[in-house]
């Protein structure tokens, strides 16, 4: 007999939510959402939560498990059991609980809607289908096995303390034009995307990369997203400064130059940038912290630069 | 045992007192760290913003300097770490992938064959005999202190990419804290990022992390966070006085490195691991465990 602890919310009763403990025999084989439905049929048909397919492919049945979200219809119920014998369940994360499991969705629609996800082509319509080759295709096919089931946006440690950040689905979404061979507007695009809330506010936590439950990993689709914006030149924003200061520091000595990163990443017009490295630069600089001001470069460094030169970088 | 040191940057600069400490624990613990001197930065998931292709290169070269020396990888860094794993990973997913790497360091008298395992300081620990030697060592035991872990989300995650630990509930630190006689302390934040990968870009944010995630860890009952990452501790350390959740409740909490953990219950001194360079005073760690020590006896 395994516990499930279901966090409640019905605002029309009660304005704080709790947990509620199920007592259900998990049979063999049930995933986390055949339990929900014996559940709801069974104990307490007010429970409350999204549910479509069964198969992973609408991405309805997404909720936190034990603290992380995952697709309630992809996983065994008997894998999520905790030391307790519990399944813990809430609502998914970074949205607001409606009732019960089921989150407002609002904010993530707009914010895929914000990329402006269709194509913008390049030429009038042709008579037949626009074709891609297979290459070009795989460029966008892990972007385009997205469902669209918010277990990213739910774990985004960004989205935890910025809502103005676009998040890892709809940027995963914005992948799959910028890299579309058959889009006109690739440039645009990548400039929109790296104004403050876009690529460059991701934290690299690949948290929703854990989640996904397709192969769409978002924080790789971020980083090809942040390559393109280099490439077309994109280069006025912190995080393109940052990426180049960075690269360019190995290019030259084979290691990182602490010194020069954040002045660089800050851009040496930007006064109030500057000016912000000056509290946690003078607290350093008095603990004897300040990284060696004559900068070494490491051994054999020549072969580092070759690289750099072979691969045109 | 016998390791090739890749010390990572930031042990080099801005947190020195990470490779002063790591130096002592591995002479503690008779660990023989070979610092690889010609290694280049990890690229710290950066350099690949600009080229995947050109990152990888870069640590297979690395890779391959460890290989000739028929000696395994040790990082004291998450970031390192799960970077450098990154490029194994896609080194190892396709062979005309290796193959485009391998032509690019031939010139160079590099080759990676995959040879070299790729292992954080807390990974070699974790082992049966990292843990034995560790135990025989011990001359200080950190009896009453409680320690909340900071893993560094490069070292967890992706995992598919990562054997670190369980990405979601690790036990690898906490069973350290153990064996060194503390208290480990269980908190949700303790596998989340730290933040400091958009100081530069979203100083708000970044902050917003680690204030949340110190936040957490003191209402868990921690008197220190130990980290195996050095941006972490910059993020957690460096920054904690601009924290303003923390400014507003009037607390703060000392962090320390891994190494330094370790290297204290093996009998160094604090000032021997360079534990007062850090922005937040860490004499409360040697005043609890002073107060221990006169209750035990």
């Amino acid at each position: 007999m395994a516990t499930f602890r279901i966090k409640r919310f019905n605002p029309e009763k009660q304005p704080e939510p709790y947990f509620e403990e199920f007592q259900l025999d998990i049979p063999d084989g049930a995933t986390l959402l055949d339990c929900m439905n014996q559940i709801k049929w069974t104990l307490d048909g007010s429970l409350s939560y999204r549910m479509s397919c069964r198969s992973a492919i609408c991405g309805s049945c997404a909720v936190k498990s034990n603290g992380h979200a995952l697709l309630a219809c992809q996983r065994q119920a008997e894998h999520l059991v905790d030391n307790n014998d519990t399944i813990t369940l809430e609502p998914l994360g970074n949205m607001k609980p409606v009732k019960d499991l089921v989150v407002d969705f609002t904010p993530f629609w707009d914010k895929v809607n914000k990329i402006k996800p269709y194509l913008e082509p390049k030429e009038e319509p042709p008579v037949k289908e626009r074709r891609q080759s297979q290459e070009e295709f795989l460029v966008i096919d892990d972007a385009s096995t997205c469902i669209m089931c918010g277990a990213c946006y739910s774990d985004c440690n960004t989205l935890e303390v910025d809502d103005n950040f676009l998040g890892p689905a709809a940027l995963a979404k914005a992948q799959r034009f910028v890299g579309d061979s058959r889009d006109s507007k690739t440039l645009q695009r990548v400039q929109d995307l790296s104004e403050p809330g876009g690529i460059w506010d991701c934290t690299h936590c690949a948290e929703c990369v854990e989640r996904c439950p397709k192969p769409a990993r978002p924080f790789d689709r971020i980083k090809e997203i942040m390559t393109v914006a280099l490439e077309e030149g994109v280069h006025n924003n912190n995080g393109a400064r940052h990426a180049l200061s960075f690269t360019n520091s190995v290019k030259r000595s084979g290691n990182l130059n602490e010194n020069r990163i954040p002045v660089e990443s800050m851009g040496i017009f930007n006064i109030p940038g500057l000016l912000s490295l000056i509290p946690v630069g003078l607290r350093m600089l008095l603990k004897g912290k300040v990284p060696p001001i004559l900068h070494h470069s490491i051994e054999e460094v020549r072969d580092v630069k070759r690289i750099f030169k072979e691969l045109d970088q | 045992m016998k390791f090739a040191l890749f010390t990572g940057c930031v042990a080099k600069g801005a947190t020195r007192e990470l490779m002063l400490s790591t130096t002592k624990a591995a002479e503690g613990l008779g660990f023989d760290f070979v610092e690889m001197k010609s290694a280049s930065c990890c690229g710290a998931g950066v350099v690949s913003e600009k080229s995947p292709l050109l990152a990888d290169a870069l640590n297979a070269r690395s890779f391959s300097i460890a290989e000739k020396q028929g000696l395994d990888i040790v990082t004291i860094c998450s970031t390192c770490q799960g970077t450098l794993k990154k490029t194994e990973a896609h080194l190892n997913e396709s062979k005309e992938y290796k193959e485009k790497v391998n032509d690019i360091l031939e010139e160079g008298g590099h080759q990676y064959n995959g040879k070299t395992r790729i292992k954080h300081f807390a990974n070699i620990l974790a082992t049966e005999e990292g843990m034995a030697r560790l135990k025989s060592r011990i001359k200080r035991p950190l009896t009453g202190l409680k320690v909340a872990a900071f893993y560094g989300c490069y070292v967890l995650r992706p995992s598919e990419r990562s054997d670190f630990d369980n990405p979601d509930n690790p036990t690898g630190m906490e069973d350290i804290f153990e064996a060194l006689g503390a208290t480990p302390i269980y908190y949700p934040s303790r596998t989340k990022c730290c933040g400091f990968p958009i100081v530069m870009m979203n100083k708000d944010a970044s902050l917003g992390m680690s204030g949340n995630a110190l936040q957490d860890a003191i209402e868990h009952g921690a008197d220190v966070v130990a980290t195996g990452c050095p941006l972490c501790h910059l993020s957690l350390d460096s920054y904690q006085p601009e924290i303003e959740l923390l400014q507003k409740k009037n607390q703060s909490i000392p962090i320390l490195h891994l190494p330094q953990l370790v290297a204290l219950a093996l009998g160094y001194t604090p000032t021997q691991l360079g534990m007062d360079t850090h922005i937040v005073s860490t004499l409360k760690i040697n005043q609890i465990l002073s107060g221990s020590h006169s209750a035990a006896h």
